[in-house]
């Protein structure tokens, strides 16, 4: 847990010993001295101003490392709370799933309601190794006055999954990210699947990218975004296809819900060998009417038809998790949506 | 409204230990409807009554007005009624929308239903129970599931990837579960399977026995008309109704002649007989 810039270390390290390392960057830093190898390999420091700022100074990070040939069913919270005022927060996050390893990971970045502004600059630097799977998702809860810009990559290698997913329900003030995933590995596979809600003036710039270098990998990437309430969202996917049978599908589907709110999608494919079959497919608009008449001839009012679509289009089931944990980021979609 | 007791048998002269009461009603009274879509005309003064209890047939070639006239019966927006009256259980509900037609009793089952994402089929056949989606099946709920063999299609988005008969199914059974009134069926039997048809058109058949509902089911097919027991047939050509009669005999008719010959005869056939009857009268 990342209070503010220090790091609480919790008590999970007990809890899963053999399976997993927890602790801060900095104190990980110290104890391995491989370990600054990882660092800025996949993320480029002098990427934009934010990067540089946290090259330059960092408060810490979580260290986290799913051990060889470890399962872990459970996810592992690892909370970044904002809790003092116009704080600028600056952290390096190193994941590292060693081969054989098997873990859902889900990160909430929250805000306590009481504090007006702020701003989250977070790295995040993901290594999936062999033979390894790795499903993070990350819930993103700030407050209406936060700046956010985490700037996240991964390294995938042979046979080894990875999925990513993104979940932003509150309204935040501006937010704008761009992961990359590297699929380096032969037969490495990534997915970037984000549930989207633009709510109350929201900025979101958000997309994702998928390299595709080695033999037989494939990268699918499905976004589901609502703007509402004057809300701006670019909703961003590239693949980029580097070798001869690498595969890709991109799906986009955005729904506005008023005049005021913006929603522009923009796919990317770029093949650079010849076999290469990447895909997209994208719609935005409103809810389709004859989906909600449809409803309504089945005794459903208006209002309730209109939010038994919304809700299933912001479906979890896209997210990949068990299914407890489906079941947890169902109630915060629901009620997100609900209070609305 | 008209009450009729049964008439005593003169053999037995015995009186009935309880006079059953049966009051016959019209469930659906359409007066003199003309309805446009999108500007164009497409029924003319059409008009028909519907008995409580009872089902009726209607045929008709593509492009006809039977879907526009299930539409505009059940309130879809887009269908636009320029004459005339609808009454349903003898209220006026011309100018109601499809929500208030809906809670009234009437259904409506679509040739060709939406793919709606991230909506289970599931969760919509509780709703239309009237259930809340986190309320369990009971054992007859889930029994008529599987026998509609839909059990492994709960979790599934409503249509989507759904087969022609796997969509007719899941249509049917929503409607069974709202337990209407009055069924208006597209098509209930396009794109189906020997043997959905025959589950579709017997749940149909059983449902409207049971609960005393009527039904209007459009059809191009003879085989629907073994499971359903309509008393009446029609066709629609040209904006309107034309020769009510036994659908079978209707339905043989088409298949021998088509539609337009098969109005024409039975115009000339009507028109024979009326003559023949005057010469008789002379």
């Amino acid at each position: 847990m990342h209070l503010n810039q220090s790091t609480v270390q919790a008590r999970v390290n007990e809890l899963y010993e053999g399976k997993l390392e927890i602790m801060d960057v900095k104190a990980a830093l110290e104890k391995y001295s491989w370990l600054k190898d990882y660092m800025w390999k996949v993320v480029d420091k002098n990427k934009d101003e934010f990067t540089k700022k946290v090259a330059e100074d960092y408060s810490g990070g979580y260290f986290i490392r799913i051990l060889s040939g470890a399962e872990i069913a459970f996810p592992l919270q690892s909370c970044l709370l904002i809790t003092q005022r116009n704080l600028e927060q600056r952290v390096h996050n190193i994941i590292i799933a060693e081969e054989g390893s098997n873990a859902h990971i889900i990160t909430s970045c929250l805000q306590h309601s009481t504090v007006p502004k702020a701003s989250h600059l977070g790295i995040s630097e993901i290594y999936v190794k062999k033979n390894a799977m790795l499903n993070f998702t990350m819930i993103h809860q700030w407050s209406e006055n936060t700046l956010v810009r985490p700037r996240s990559a991964a390294q995938i290698a042979d046979n080894a999954t990875f999925v990513s997913n993104y979940v932003c329900m509150r309204p935040v003030k501006d937010i704008q990210m761009y992961p990359v995933a590297y699929c380096n590995g032969d037969n490495s596979r990534v997915s970037f699947n984000s549930i989207l809600y633009g709510n109350k003036g929201s900025q979101l710039d958000i997309g994702s990218k998928a390299v595709l270098a080695g033999k037989g990998t494939k990268a699918e990437m499905i976004s589901r975004a609502i703007s509402r309430l004057g809300s701006r969202m670019i909703i961003r996917g590239q693949i980029e296809g580097d070798s001869s049978d690498c595969k890709g599908h991109l799906e986009c589907r955005g729904l506005l819900m008023d005049d005021q709110s913006y929603m522009e999608s923009i796919p990317e494919l770029i093949a650079k060998r010849k076999g290469v079959e990447i895909t997209h497919e994208a719609a935005v608009g409103k809810i389709s009417e004859k989906e909600i008449t449809y409803l309504m001839t089945r005794r459903l009012t208006r209002d309730q038809a209109v939010s038994l679509i919304i809700r299933g289009f912001m479906d979890v089931g896209i997210l990949g998790l068990p299914d407890a944990l489906n079941a947890e980021i169902k109630k915060i979609v629901e009620t997100s949506t609900e209070s609305a | 409204m008209e009450v009729k007791y049964p008439q005593p048998s003169l053999k037995k002269f015995i009186f009935p230990r309880k006079a059953i009461v049966v009051i016959i009603m019209d469930v659906l009274e359409v007066k003199d409807l003309s309805v446009t879509v999108e500007g164009k005309s497409i029924l003319k003064n059409v008009s028909f009554s519907l008995k409580a209890g009872e089902s009726h047939i209607l045929f008709g070639p593509n492009g006809s007005g039977k879907t526009t006239l299930i539409s505009t019966l059940m309130g879809l927006p887009t269908y636009e009624v320029s004459s005339g009256t609808i009454c349903f259980m003898e209220k006026d509900i011309t100018h109601k929308n499809v929500e208030e037609r809906a809670k009234l009793g009437m259904v409506v089952s679509f040739q060709n239903p939406p793919e709606i994402t991230g909506v289970k089929l599931g969760d919509l056949l509780k709703l239309c129970l009237g259930k809340k989606v986190e309320d369990a099946f009971s054992i007859e709920e889930q029994k008529l599931i599987d026998a509609f063999r839909l059990t492994d299609f709960l979790n599934r988005d409503l249509n989507v990837g759904f087969s022609g008969g796997e969509r007719k199914r899941s249509e049917i059974l929503q409607l069974i579960f709202l337990k209407p009134k009055l069924l208006l069926l597209d098509e209930p039997d396009s794109g189906v399977d020997v043997e959905s048809l025959r589950l579709i058109a017997t749940e149909i058949q059983n449902y409207l026995e049971s609960s005393g509902a009527s039904a209007l089911v459009i059809t191009h097919k003879g085989d629907i008309l073994e499971y359903i027991k309509a008393k009446y047939g029609c066709i629609l050509l040209d904006g309107q109704f034309h020769c009510f009669t036994q659908p079978l005999s209707i339905y043989e008719d088409i298949k021998k002649v088509g539609y337009e010959q098969c109005v024409a005869c039975r115009r000339r056939v009507a028109r024979g007989w009326k003559s023949e009857q005057r010469k008789r009268t002379n």
